[in-house]
């Protein structure tokens, strides 16, 4: 509001609220111009791709393109059927694979069904060599042609999984992601050895939840001395905190891998006071103990600064009165300290754990296979296999579980309440 | 919490063993950094200390991996290639984020908490979700394996550590003083730059070395964004680590932490200045 609005002299009641409000809504929508271009920037930069990532999780258009013929003659066949699908459905086969040889996509679909049975690859390199010289008016009936051509035609299962994974939006890649699948055409629990992902959840669950208990026990003395020493010296004692925190997490990681090695450092040490044989040396990388014990040093300052400052502001003058009231030394620190100091333990303890679930760095450089976490999976799904709708899925599980960690945070904390350094 | 002078035996034990225990927990922390620059100048390729260092005989050491780190042009790609990414990722999240913090921290702003939880977003993801998630995106409109790409992926992983430490530092910001500057006729641009600003500066900064680390650090995002062209460093280490490990890390190890250090004694010097010029305020 300018000043000659408020002096214009026939402004009565009515007409001042109306202004007031006009200049109301013109700064709120001053203060949403301003952050208008960076929320655009994050909505189209982040969220959205976010988004459309994790749609792929249920997109499955591949089967239903390469054969819309074969899946619609599919439809009468019923999936407990002990009889093979009927001519119309290999006939409809031999013309979907000679369109989809043709335009070079029949390979896709093979890896679109490897994700979930193997052998499909050499069905399709067998159908791709022959196939495009069928003649579909002269040459039926097909169904034996294609039973020559590879026996997994001939296996029901085959017939069965591509019922079930021919919708165009599917629940499959999330079965998998809990190591359930569809193969045999009703859900069922993945074969023991393959049952990988679950196992992963509640290692990456228990560890973070490890990682963090023991980012708790560490760092609560270092935040209390801090807290009850003098200025000064908490200040130098903080730069402690700092500068790991400000390292590199590559620098901290490559360090620790170096520190673990079986020629490494700590082990040269036990050697040397002793404590271990030379030929016996401790195996503390690429297992879960390097993983907790690095993640561990890493997180520690997440814990130790919200820690910090919740104790700054606890008054030293509750515990005096409790002990001139004749409380010993340990119940005036539990019963009278500590219940001031956990909303600090409550933030520190999410924020390590919120950044211990998506870790991916370090598991993946000192974990070795038994100390992988969800995250080391996910990023194999996306390398070694390609499968994007297996990633959708194994992310948007641990993204739901973050995000509920996150609203908790907010409730407890207050996300305009986060503090760094 | 000095001792007390009637402190029992009991309470005197436990007031050093206290110090003794928080010693060790120092010690966890720091050793893993500081142990990394010795080790840089192994004169051999070893990741251990060799008997000729502990003797502290100068033939153990060397500067050999400082050499190969200056001379390689696999390592000095990525240099080149993290100081041009960096800057102009900070660059970026700062412009954006401290307009944002401007923009949140006026008194009546419509969903502020939904704003504020979006724009912290990115450091809570999961980076290997933001990092498939950017991959397909960046793809889409052409950046795949391009600077402005990574850059623009950089930035956004940046932005909610400007939008933290600047709203932090707008929360103690006098409005009186724009209100002053624009009764006296100064326009709002005018007054952001010569009132705001310098007084927000702290904040500006800090959250933009924030911003620069966050990139500068940054391994996932840029392995799924970027292409072998925009290796940085982080991403060499990572390379290094994986597969063949080789000395060199250590002594790039050794740069980087002295590069935290820079880092460090900047923040702590604003930090004082910060708190120096409260105090000229309140006395």
């Amino acid at each position: 509001m300018t000043m000659s609005d408020t002096r214009t002299p026939e402004l009565t009641g009515g007409a001042l609220k109306r202004q007031l409000g006009r200049a109301l809504r013109r700064q709120k929508l001053r203060a949403l111009m301003l952050i208008a271009p960076l929320l655009i920037f994050i909505f189209v930069g982040f969220l959205m791709p976010i988004v459309s990532m994790l749609m792929r999780s249920v997109e499955n258009n591949i089967v239903v393109e390469t054969l819309p013929q074969t899946i619609a003659a599919l439809d009468s066949w019923d999936v407990d059927s002990t009889e093979l699908p009927p001519e119309p459905v290999f006939r409809a086969l031999v013309a979907d694979l000679q369109v989809a040889i043709e335009n070079r996509t029949a390979l896709n679909l093979a890896r679109r069904m490897n994700f979930e049975a193997a052998g499909w690859t050499t069905m399709m390199r067998r159908a791709q060599r022959e196939m495009p010289d069928w003649d579909l008016e002269t040459d039926g009936p097909f169904r034996e042609r294609v039973l020559d051509l590879h026996r997994d035609w001939g296996a029901l299962e085959t017939w069965r999984s591509l019922k079930a994974y021919s919708s165009p939006y599917t629940t499959g890649y999330y079965l998998a992601a809990v190591d359930l699948t569809m193969v045999s055409g009703h859900v069922e629990a993945v074969p023991d050895n393959q049952a990988l992902h679950l196992m992963l959840f509640w290692r990456t669950a228990w560890m973070s939840g490890l990682i963090c208990f023991m980012t708790l026990i560490l760092g609560y003395p270092v935040a209390f001395l801090l807290a009850n020493i003098k200025e000064r010296h908490a200040n130098l004692l903080l730069i402690l905190v700092l500068l790991p925190f400000w390292t590199s997490l590559l620098v901290r990681t490559s360090s620790w891998k170096v520190l673990l090695q079986d020629q490494g450092v700590v082990n040269q040490f036990l050697v040397w006071i002793g404590l271990v044989a030379d030929d016996n040396r401790l195996t503390m990388i690429n297992n879960k103990f390097g993983v907790i014990v690095a993640m561990t040093q890493i997180l520690l300052p997440f814990m130790i600064l919200p820690l910090y400052s919740v104790m700054k502001t606890i008054p030293p003058s509750y515990v005096r009165a409790a002990k001139s009231l004749g409380a010993n030394d340990w119940i005036a620190f539990w019963r009278v300290y500590f219940p001031q100091s956990v909303p600090g333990i409550g933030a520190g303890a999410i924020l390590v754990f919120i950044m211990a679930v998506g870790y991916y760095i370090t598991p993946e450089l000192v974990g070795g296979p038994s100390g992988m976490f969800i995250s080391n999976r996910i990023a194999h799904q996306w390398y070694v296999s390609g499968n994007w709708g297996l990633v959708g899925a194994l992310g948007t599980i641990l993204l739901l579980a973050v995000l509920v960690l996150y609203w908790v945070y907010d409730r407890v904390v207050g996300i305009d309440n986060v503090k760094l350094g | 919490m000095a001792l007390p002078t009637y402190a029992s035996p009991l309470q005197r034990i436990w007031y050093y063993a206290f110090r003794v225990i928080c010693g060790l927990i120092f010690f966890y922390l720091m050793f893993p950094i500081l142990v990394i620059i010795p080790l840089s100048f192994n004169a051999q390729d070893f990741f251990t200390f060799t008997p000729e260092m502990l003797a502290l005989d100068p033939d153990g050491f060397s500067l050999k991996h400082y050499r190969d780190f200056f001379t390689n042009p696999d390592w000095q790609l990525a240099t080149r290639n993290s100081l041009t990414i960096a800057p102009m990722a900070t660059l970026i999240s700062v412009s954006l984020g401290t307009l944002a913090a401007i923009g949140l921290s006026q008194s009546h702003v419509p969903f502020k908490r939904a704003i504020m939880a979006v724009l912290i977003s990115p450091m809570i993801v999961p980076l290997i979700i933001s990092a498939a998630g950017m991959y397909f995106f960046f793809s889409a409109i052409g950046l795949q394996g391009t600077y402005w790409g990574v850059v623009l992926s950089h930035a956004i992983l940046g932005i909610p550590f400007v939008i933290i430490t600047v709203t932090a530092t707008l929360v103690g910001f006098d409005r009186s003083l724009t209100r002053a500057a624009a009764s006296m006729g100064a326009g709002p641009v005018r007054t952001f730059f010569k009132v705001q600003l310098p007084l927000i500066l702290p904040g500006v900064i800090s959250g933009s070395l924030f911003a620069f680390i966050t990139s500068f650090d940054e391994v996932v995002v840029v392995i799924f964004v970027g292409s072998a062209a925009q290796k940085t460093l982080p991403w060499q280490m990572f390379i290094g680590l994986r597969e063949q490990i080789s000395p060199t890390i250590l002594a790039v190890a050794t740069l980087m932490v002295g590069l935290s250090i820079l880092l460090l004694a900047t923040l702590e010097m604003l930090r004082r200045r910060n708190e120096r010029m409260r105090g000229l305020s309140a006395a």
